[in-house]
């Protein structure tokens, strides 16, 4: 078979051709060491403060289409065949200033500076997606993005103002759209990718089965899908990954789709991708999506690597599990399915033999009479891992609760249910009694820990407190809102 | 067009940040991003895992054998004197010698061809150490008998003992109030360049160029003028860079030198956040006599400060905090006394406020206990204790209020929130609310203006004018982001009355202006817009003297109009004058120098005038709680704030914002935690909060009060805006109190800690609840 073995990509306006690029080697750093590209700032190499914003575009089967994400964590090798897009493309070529930037100016959005550039390109972003944005909607774009000098007004009153400085009808990324996709279309040359020095290779198999044989051969390789988690334990715990083997650039991982009576996730989609049919089809499960990390991360992390990563604290988990999904595991040609839940073994366990991917989620679609919640509890509202996460799946019959599946994260080595708790209400009369009695039994199922982002008191309290939230706000009796508002 | 009837720029008007469109390109130069010379080197910190033991050995060889490694610095190689305490007091050394005092401790620097290689070669140290007892909190250190790490201080006035035995109520209590990270954007970064013989030049991020000079050379044992600090802008500063940058600038410094090569060292996030200090925590211990209006008689409290290993800037800052302990309340019997405690921990620094803000958050508790205890509106409160005519208006540091308008302030924010109004409806509310309850506070802050060190208080500038009418502008200050160089071009651009963009803004270095004081403490723009202005009086003085004696006019005849020069009858241009001035050679430079009048500061007595004036603001704000989960919203919050009359309004109010907002992450999410080895567990932001733009209040109504005016002869009459409204954030904290307090039925005070994270409140609910 055919192999590259180097990175091709659109890097504003050029096209280069990076040979011998390492697994673990960040955008960041190419575009501020290799490039002295330095309008793209560091500020944590963690993904959490934005100020490394660039946006990359990308061919899917839908066409062209960009999104703002952290350079700091997405490494240089996975944006193969991508249009990387930096603050420096973003004033005209006559040196005028981009609509994004002038609204930033004229509203004083700027005051030491460091975090602008990652804001101007969050903005842009959000611009093109949504030209007149709410307040609301900034907000959620701007997850990303700290700004420890402004108190953030201003930058808001900028973003909600872009409009009246221009239409993304004109901006260069549209009206160059064909010649883009052209360019990237005659880059996808769908041969496996092997670049990078021996102890840091980098694979991009060519397709889903090249994925599977490639983890045959490298059995030990670091899966990257988003690099949300990867990248940190190269930026922040300097851990050697290779040999890594990329799946996020496969088109055929990526599909989200009802079969069925199931939503299937396929284990490459990033959580903007899947965000539309989740709402759709769980919404639910909407504004909880939205509280998953910033809108960087958002268009970088799967739920695949999300229960891949067997983290305790992962957000899809417990919900997902309250809805009784299942996840497809492969290797080679062998396939199999397991409940979600059976997959978590133990802390920094999973079910997942040498060589096995995580191919997709299958979540059924809700039956009559189900009755979904999904709670986080978290210390900064937005972008913050949860202390408590909560998903809540209760089937009534008349007054009796016929079925319920109740899974916590935050509360145990691992995202577990609640397994006394649902007990507890398994066959009971829906009253406020017997979801006590549940919030009571919490106490025999979890004994949680205690570190910086909860006490074990707190967690327990908050969680048992779900419980009644729950009854409260699925009790015709309560008229009161129970919940803060998400806007 | 161009209003030629006025320059553009001018004093009082709104102008944007003069950096704003590199900010938004993403061209305005951070350290980091300025090229480097070829064969730079990179240096990156070995720390210590462990809080607190005697070092024995520390075993490099794996590291200088590591890839890329050029070598490594410790102890051994500093060549002048191993301490950077920037008070002088000899207890803070670059790597220590024979004690490790906290956990994140530097031990070592590795040096290296890579940042890459220097971070991964750092991890390979073998450090053999004996460990010993650690002590992280006031509380253990109290208990483990640790020494203050500098003199406390105690203010007095009256006396409480006769106070309190005249007082119908008398109430005791504790508040913890935690530390604060600076999280500035940009890190700490230092990129030193050797010179000839012992010169070395060193870009940096810091907020005090000349500590930065005088220590680089106190470390290299050569004298001052070989040393060159530079800094063009800061992305950030927030009183982190203050003192804690003097580490890398002399790392970097020493390398630079010892290798004879560029050296740059840019620690981690993880490694800024543990290794440099932040905003000291503290534990206030209250006991306050008040009569049944809630009027205080007699208050005394004990300030005990986490001030980490080191004396650090600990003095001052809780200085400070005992300064601020009244906020706007008269005391007419105080004692007020600091506990400045060591522990193991990094030692704490400057944070906006200094101290102050904590000050103030103990006095509003004790307003806040006093209106549960008589159940009494806390702005009520207030009012009655607010310093007034003679009588009440002597400080606990026996400085006289003398340009009190707090009560003003606060009529107005009442009135412009409708906040009775709003109060009545949210107890209405709660009544009948079962799980989301509301909250509402309106604080009020008096924040006293001056380095309280009286020498800190002077300032340089340099002004060049050449010979086409283009300017130059140096001051000692430094950029960070808040618009000083923005604000100090506009006192040029108005004195000479000259378009703004005439002028040059050029990077603070200790080449052209000696001997600076920090950027802090506020005061940027004070001293130095008062030092550039005298360097432009006195070329104006030239240049006057000049036309009057050239076309024999009065001097008062010379007149300096928007972008020209009327002498006499005759109008010419500012840059054609300016010409024939050159030619006729009258000296177009001039340094400038200002310190500021009538301040003096006694500590041994504890009395003086250490503040110039005081700045004043008000905040209400309003907030929603969950009694389940502990979770919050701010929904409203109005400011009216006190800059006097402003140089430039739209940058006040950018600070007041932001500052706002920093102070209320100070109060909610922002909270620093420590496991039992003594490591900073929050130590980058997916582990330490600030807010976020979705955290910031729904409806957000900042005001400056525009009819103030500076009673001090300030410049252009403005007041200092860096740090006061900080303390704004205070309605945050005590608006979630209230809806905590609703629980009990507003009986009984919840005492809350801060942070106020969601876990504190319910914490504080349950509480409540079970009647605690
Ligand atoms: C700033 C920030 C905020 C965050 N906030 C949240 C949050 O609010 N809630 C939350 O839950 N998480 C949060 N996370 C973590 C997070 O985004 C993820 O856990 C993410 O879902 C991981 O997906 P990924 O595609 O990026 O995985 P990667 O980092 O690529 O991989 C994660 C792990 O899964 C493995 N893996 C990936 N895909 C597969 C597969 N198909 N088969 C087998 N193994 C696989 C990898 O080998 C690795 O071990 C945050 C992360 C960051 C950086
Ligand atoms: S540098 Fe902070 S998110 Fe990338
Ligand atoms: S302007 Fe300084 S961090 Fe945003």
């Amino acid at each position: 078979m055919t192999q590259r073995h180097d990175i091709r990509f659109l890097l504003n306006g050029r096209e280069v051709t990076v040979p011998d690029v390492g697994a673990s080697q960040t955008l960041l750093d190419f575009l501020r060491l290799d490039r002295r590209m330095t309008g793209t700032k560091e500020g944590c190499a963690e993904g959490d403060c934005g100020a490394c914003t660039v946006l990359v575009g990308r061919l899917g089967p839908e066409g062209l289409s960009y999104a703002p994400v952290n350079a700091c964590i997405r490494f240089l090798a996975s944006v193969d065949g991508c249009h990387v897009v930096t603050i420096e493309h973003l004033s005209g070529p006559d040196g005028r200033l981009h609509p994004v930037q002038q609204a930033m100016v004229d509203h004083h959005g700027s005051q030491c500076g460091f975090c602008t550039p990652g804001f101007v390109m969050s903005l842009y972003a959000l611009w093109m997606a949504v030209p007149e944005p709410t307040e609301t909607q900034v907000e959620t774009a701007l997850q990303g993005n700290l700004c420890r000098c402004t108190g953030y007004a201003p930058i808001i009153r900028a973003a909600v103002a872009v409009s009246r400085y221009g239409s993304p009808a004109a901006d260069h990324l549209n009206t160059e759209r064909a010649r883009v996709t052209a360019q990237l279309t005659a880059l996808r040359d769908g041969v496996r990718v092997v670049t990078g020095p021996a102890d840091d290779l980098a694979i991009l198999p060519a397709d889903v089965d090249d994925l599977a044989s490639a983890l045959l051969e490298y059995p030990d390789a670091t899966l990257i899908a988003g690099a949300t988690d990867v990248g940190l334990w190269v930026t922040k715990f300097l851990r050697p990954i290779g040999p890594a083997i990329f799946l996020g650039h496969l088109d055929a991982l990526k599909a989200v789709q009802v079969d069925g009576d199931a939503l299937h996730i396929g284990a490459g989609a990033s959580y903007s991708e899947c965000q539309d049919a989740i709402a759709d089809h769980f919404p639910h499960l909407a504004p909880y999506w939205d509280r998953i990390a910033g809108w960087q991360v958002r268009n970088m992390g799967t739920v695949g690597g999300n229960i891949a990563n067997g983290s305790p604290i992962g957000d899809t988990p417990p919900v997902l599990i309250a809805l009784g999904a299942e996840i497809t595991l492969r290797r080679g040609d062998v396939r199999r399915v397991l409940p979600l839940e059976t997959f978590f073994i133990d802390y920094g366990k999973q079910d997942r033999a040498a060589g096995e991917f995580v191919e997709s989620i299958r979540v059924p679609l809700p039956a009559e009479g189900q009755i979904d919640a999904a709670y986080k509890i978290s210390k900064r509202r937005d972008e913050d891992i949860s202390s408590v996460a909560a998903g809540i799946s209760v089937t009534r019959d008349g007054d009796t609760i016929a079925d319920v599946r109740i899974a916590f994260g935050g509360m145990a080595a691992t995202p577990k249910r609640a397994a006394q708790a649902e007990a507890a209400l398994r066959g009971a009369v829906w009253s406020e009694g017997a979801f006590e009695q549940a919030a009571q039994a919490l106490a025999q199922d979890f004994a949680p820990l205690s570190d910086w982002r909860a006490s074990a008191d707190y967690r327990m309290l908050a969680a048992q407190n779900l419980l009644r939230r729950f009854f409260l706000e699925q009790d015709d009796a309560t008229t009161a809102p129970v919940q803060l508002a998400t806007a | 067009m161009k209003d030629e009837l006025s320059i553009r720029g001018a004093v009082h008007t709104d102008r944007i940040h003069d950096s704003a469109i590199k900010h938004v390109t993403g061209s305005a130069d951070y350290t980091d991003d300025i090229p480097q010379p070829q064969g730079t080197l990179h240096a990156y910190l070995g720390v210590s895992k462990v809080a607190h033991a005697t070092l024995n050995a520390i075993d490099l060889s794996a590291v200088r054998t590591a890839p890329g490694v050029v070598g490594v610095l410790t102890a051994a190689d500093v060549p002048g004197c191993n301490d950077i305490s920037p008070t002088g007091q000899n207890d803070e050394p670059v790597f220590p010698t024979d004690k490790i005092e906290f956990h994140g401790q530097p031990l070592f620097a590795v040096i290296a061809d890579t940042r890459d290689a220097a971070r991964r070669a750092a991890e390979l140290a073998q450090v053999d150490c004996t460990v010993l007892p650690h002590a992280l909190d006031v509380g253990a250190a109290q208990e483990a008998g640790y020494p203050h790490v500098t003199a406390p201080l105690k203010l007095e006035r009256g006396t409480v003992e006769d106070g309190f035995a005249a007082a119908a109520n008398r109430l005791q209590g504790r508040i913890t109030i935690g530390g604060q990270d600076h999280m500035y954007l940009e890190g700490q970064i230092a990129f030193a360049i050797p010179g000839e013989d012992d010169d070395v030049v060193v870009h940096c991020s810091t907020q005090h160029p000349s500590e930065a000079q005088h220590m680089v050379a106190h470390v290299l044992g050569v004298p001052s003028n070989a040393v060159t600090v530079n800094v063009r802008r800061m992305g950030g500063g927030f009183g982190g860079k203050e003192s804690q940058m003097n580490l890398f600038c002399v790392v970097a410094a020493m390398a630079a030198k010892k290798w004879n090569r560029a050296v740059k060292i840019r620690p981690d996030r993880d490694q800024d956040m543990t290794a440099t200090g932040k905003r000291h925590d503290f534990v206030v211990d209250y006991d306050v006599g008040f009569d049944n209006d809630g009027r205080i008689q007699a208050v005394e409290s004990s300030f005990a400060a986490r001030c980490g290993y080191s004396s650090d800037l600990s003095g001052p800052v809780t200085d400070r905090a005992l300064f601020h302990a009244d906020n706007a309340y008269f005391y007419p019997h105080v004692r007020l006394t600091s506990r400045p405690m060591k522990t193991n921990t990094v030692s704490n620094t400057a944070f906006r406020g200094f101290g102050g803000p904590q000050g103030v958050v103990a006095a509003e508790r004790m307003i806040e206990e006093i209106a549960y205890a008589t159940g009494r509106d806390p702005l009520d409160v207030r009012k009655v204790n607010f310093y007034g005519d003679a009588g009440r208006d002597l400080t606990p540091y026996h400085q006289q209020v003398q340009d009190n308008i707090i009560g003003r302030l606060v009529d107005e924010l009442e009135e412009a929130a409708a906040y009775r109004q709003r109060r009545a409806e949210i107890v209405e509310f709660n009544a009948g609310s079962k799980i989301l309850k509301k909250g509402i506070a309106l604080t009020p802050v008096k924040f006293g203006i001056s380095f309280t060190a009286t020498h800190y208080n002077q300032a340089g500038a340099l002004v060049h004018v050449y010979s086409d009418g283009s300017i130059a502008l140096n001051h000692g200050g430094t950029e960070m982001g808040q618009g000083l160089n923005t604000k100090v071009a506009q006192v040029v651009a108005d004195a000479f009355q000259v378009d703004f963009d005439r002028i040059k803004i050029t990077r603070t270095t200790t080449e052209k202006v000696p001997n600076t004081s920090a950027t802090a403490a506020s005061s940027g723009s004070d001293l130095n817009g008062m030092a550039a202005l005298n360097a432009v009086e006195q070329i104006k003085g030239r240049l006057v003297a000049f036309a009057a004696d050239k076309w024999g006019v009065a001097p008062e005849d010379v007149r300096f109009l928007p972008n020209l020069v009327q002498i006499g009858t005759d109008t010419l241009s500012f840059d054609s004058f300016i010409k024939q001035a050159y030619m006729a050679r009258v000296q177009l430079s001039a340094a400038g120098f200002y310190k500021t009048p009538d301040i003096h500061w006694d500590r041994a007595s504890g009395k003086g005038r250490p503040f110039y004036y005081y700045a004043y603001g008000a905040s209400c704000s309003e907030v929603m709680i969950d009694t389940l989960t502990g979770e919050y919203r701010v929904t409203r919050t109005d400011i009216l704030h006190d800059v006097g009359r402003s140089l430039n309004p739209v940058l006040d109010k950018g600070q007041v914002e932001g500052a706002f907002i920093q102070g209320m992450g100070w109060l909610t999410t922002e909270e620093l935690w420590w496991d039992d080895k003594g490591a900073l567990r929050t130590h980058a932001p997916s582990t330490y909060k600030i807010p976020l733009a979705s955290d910031r209040p729904r409806i957000f109504n900042v005001n400056l009060a525009d009819w103030s005016e500076n009673r001090e002869l300030t410049i252009k009459r403005s007041k200092a805006v860096g740090e006061p409204p900080f303390m704004l954030g205070i309605s945050v904290f005590e608006a979630l109190s209230m809806a905590v307090a609703s629980v009990a039925d507003y009986t009984v005070c919840p005492r809350l800690d801060a942070p106020a994270t969601p876990e504190r409140v319910l914490m504080a609910v349950a509480r409540l609840r079970a009647g605690a």
